[in-house]
């Protein structure tokens, strides 16, 4: 009963911060109702059996990545955006397309059945804590992908120092 | 028990958010927030799918995903900085100089 009342709250939560963080103007407001959008996410995350999930979502998307958001919205210092010639010039041909996908998407869902069942009942992933059953799965069947995801975080890491990095050197030659 | 096409209901739903998003606002900070938005409909997805299906591989590959994003969040604002940089915009409509 709990877990009803607890999911409608998150999906209404959930999506009326969407359409408002996508609608305001200030991206600061939108930012923030992102975030709020992020805690939810990590309550459905809860009820669910995914408490790890849960914890990472918080500290990875809202601690680090909304909070990089933040920083360059402040670096960039973005006004409300003004009324200029637009590529596309109404707004109307994106939320159709929008609207298109949600109702194909969800008129689809009839048609969908599960495949077979894994090991991992929800008494055994409650039984061994969420974090060592992801642990267990991950370090034996998935520790390529867990390899290459250190790679790719590398990647960005040298990535960002070498596009933050200023030009002085260039144009002292 | 939450039945399952409700989780997915609403991984739809936040995804056309997404996309709309994506597709409305001409700001490149905007475009990249959009961006997460759909990342975490497809993570939502995923969990629940993994939750009904008693396996763990697809709360894995949410763990990917999230590792992902994260990359692909700090390269995509670090070259709208860079844009910033050079043409003191981030309105992705007046980055036209390949125009025809």
């Amino acid at each position: 009963m709990f877990n009803y009342f607890f999911f409608l709250y998150c999906a209404v939560v959930i999506v009326g911060t969407g359409l408002l963080a996508i609608t305001m103007r200030n991206p600061v407001h939108s930012v923030l109702m992102v975030l709020v959008l992020f805690f939810h996410m990590a309550g459905l995350y809860l009820i669910l059996n995914a408490e790890f999930l849960a914890a990472v979502q918080i500290i990875v998307y809202a601690g680090a990545i909304l909070v990089l958001y933040l920083f360059v919205v402040f670096l960039v210092s973005i006004r409300e955006e003004l009324r200029m010639d637009r590529f596309v010039p109404s707004s109307w041909v994106g939320r159709i397309i929008a609207a298109g996908i949600a109702v194909s998407l969800i008129s689809m869902l009839p048609a969908f059945k599960l495949g077979p069942k894994g090991r991992w009942p929800v008494e055994r992933v409650v039984e061994v804590t969420h974090t060592k059953a992801i642990g267990m799965e991950m370090y034996s069947s998935y520790i390529l992908p867990f390899e290459i995801a250190g790679l790719i975080l590398l990647i960005a890491v040298i990535g960002g120092l070498v596009l933050a990095k200023h030009d002085d050197e260039a144009s002292a030659k | 028990m939450i039945p399952l096409s409700w989780y997915m209901s609403l991984a739809a739903i936040l995804f056309a958010i997404g996309v709309c998003g994506f597709l409305t606002r001409r700001n490149l900070i905007m475009m990249f927030l959009s961006i997460e938005l759909m990342l975490n409909a497809v993570n939502l997805n995923m969990v629940a799918m993994s939750h009904y299906m008693e396996s763990m591989r697809g709360q894995v590959f949410t763990f990917f995903i999230i590792t992902v994003a994260a990359a692909e969040a700090a390269i995509g604002l670090g070259i709208a900085v860079t844009l910033y940089r050079s043409r003191k915009t981030v309105h992705v409509d007046e980055v036209n100089q390949l125009k025809g």
